[in-house]
């Protein structure tokens, strides 16, 4: 996977996040809070976002400080990287968007735990130059965002008929959607329905 | 990179430092428009639930503890009369925990109306709580807790339940009644015409306590 993503180009970087190493759907990275924030599209949206925010920043300061970081503390520093960028997101959300933080607030916190995070820093960010790293970033992040997204609005319209809070049917849908459970039904058809679609481009 | 006692310690110091200087700088700059936004959500908020009013209510608070919890009461005047009271009132009773409640009043202890400040309850179910997912809320308003009492139907009060969700709404009318009460205790002296309807209305909130306990509706 290494040697293939060296010879790859800013925009394979970039396409490769949406369908070839879509974060949801084929890595099956950051599972709590794809399952826990999308209740609704703008959640799946705003959480999608904030994570390409924090994972490109963090893909960008990693690969520019690869070089001094002593391999066996090499997971203590991004942690604490990761977290920073965390902590300013948060912050500069309750402070400019109160709105969107009010929704989530707090699934903010967890984007450091996310494995998505870690996991493009570890494999990627780690070895390769600045920019090819903040590609990466958007990617990865793109391609989570619109998963989260699309699993969002799925679960919106079968829960609660709207889409992206615009009511299409009167009174409620199917609850089930809406809660815990739902999240896995509708992740599950989800990864049905792209792997089918994705095996025949292959 | 060689990893060395030396090199591994002067490193995560040297981050962590930076990490904290920029986080700390980050918290300096967002730190006035974070109070800003937290002033506007409560002014906004009691815009919503009180009379036109014309001085700042959120400088006018008092912390009074009613059951154990804590109830913040805001006057609002016009000119040097006191056009209501809004009530900060929460309860621990919610099917997912803490709902925190706005409640206008009147001076007489009538509601104006309530916002949901704060819940965890249920979608689609216990949510209906918000005024802005359904009527619930509604029906408390131009109600005075003197004489509507501040229970379910099921428990034996004038309380319409939300269908599916018995709990939450008990919490609902917990929660306004511990901030009806509280309302009272403060301003005792000057509402005499209902302050004796505030023990008659705590003693079967009370009981409510043990129905709960056998029903799990939700």
């Amino acid at each position: 996977m290494l040697r293939k993503e060296k010879k790859m180009s800013k925009l394979q970087l970039i396409t490769k996040g949406l369908i070839k190493e879509n974060p949801t759907f084929v890595l099956m990275l950051g599972m709590c809070p794809t399952l826990g924030t999308t209740t609704s599209a703008i959640n799946g949206l705003g959480m999608g976002v904030a994570t390409m925010f924090v994972l490109t920043l963090s893909n960008i300061v990693i690969s520019l400080v690869k070089n001094v970081i002593p391999g066996k503390v090499r997971i203590p520093a991004f942690i604490v990287i990761i977290a920073s960028f965390v902590t300013v997101v948060q912050l500069v959300m309750q402070a400019y968007t109160p709105g969107l933080y009010a929704t989530l607030g707090v699934f903010i916190p967890l984007i450091v735990v996310n494995c998505i995070i870690l996991g493009r820093a570890e494999a990627f960010a780690s070895k390769n130059g600045v920019l090819a790293s903040a590609f990466d970033g958007i990617g990865i992040g793109l391609g989570f965002t619109c998963s989260l997204t699309l699993l969002g609005t799925v679960r919106e319209m079968l829960g609660s008929g709207s889409i992206f809070g615009a009511k299409f049917i009167d009174g409620d849908g199917i609850l089930l959607f809406v809660l815990a459970p739902g999240a896995f039904f509708a992740l599950g058809y989800l990864l049905v329905l792209f792997n089918k679609l994705t095996a025949k481009l292959k | 990179m060689e990893s060395t006692l030396k090199n591994m310690v002067l490193t995560l110091f040297v981050i962590t430092l930076v990490a904290s200087t920029a986080v700390g700088f980050v918290y300096k700059v967002t730190e006035g428009p974070i109070a800003a936004s937290e002033v506007a959500k409560t002014s906004n908020a009691l815009a919503q639930v009180l009379p036109a009013f014309d001085n700042d209510p959120s400088s006018e608070k008092q912390e009074v503890e009613q059951d154990g919890l804590p109830v913040i009461v805001y006057t609002a005047k016009s000119g040097d009369q006191i056009v209501g009271y809004a009530v900060e009132t929460r309860t621990s009773k919610g099917f997912g925990g803490e709902i925190v409640l706005l409640v206008g009043f009147k001076p007489d202890g009538e509601i104006v109306k309530i916002e949901t400040l704060k819940h965890s309850e249920t979608p689609g179910l216990g949510d209906k709580i918000e005024s802005k997912k359904s009527d619930f809320s509604v029906q408390f308003c131009g109600k005075n807790p003197a004489d509507f009492k501040l229970l379910v139907k099921k428990d034996g009060g004038d309380v319409d339940a939300i269908t599916a969700s018995t709990i939450s709404s008990r919490a609902f009318s917990d929660a306004v009644l511990r901030g009806y009460n509280a309302l009272m205790t403060l301003t005792g002296g000057q509402i005499n015409s209902v302050s004796g309807a505030t023990s008659s209305a705590e003693n079967p909130a009370n009981e409510s306590d043990d129905a709960q306990k056998g029903e799990e509706n939700e």
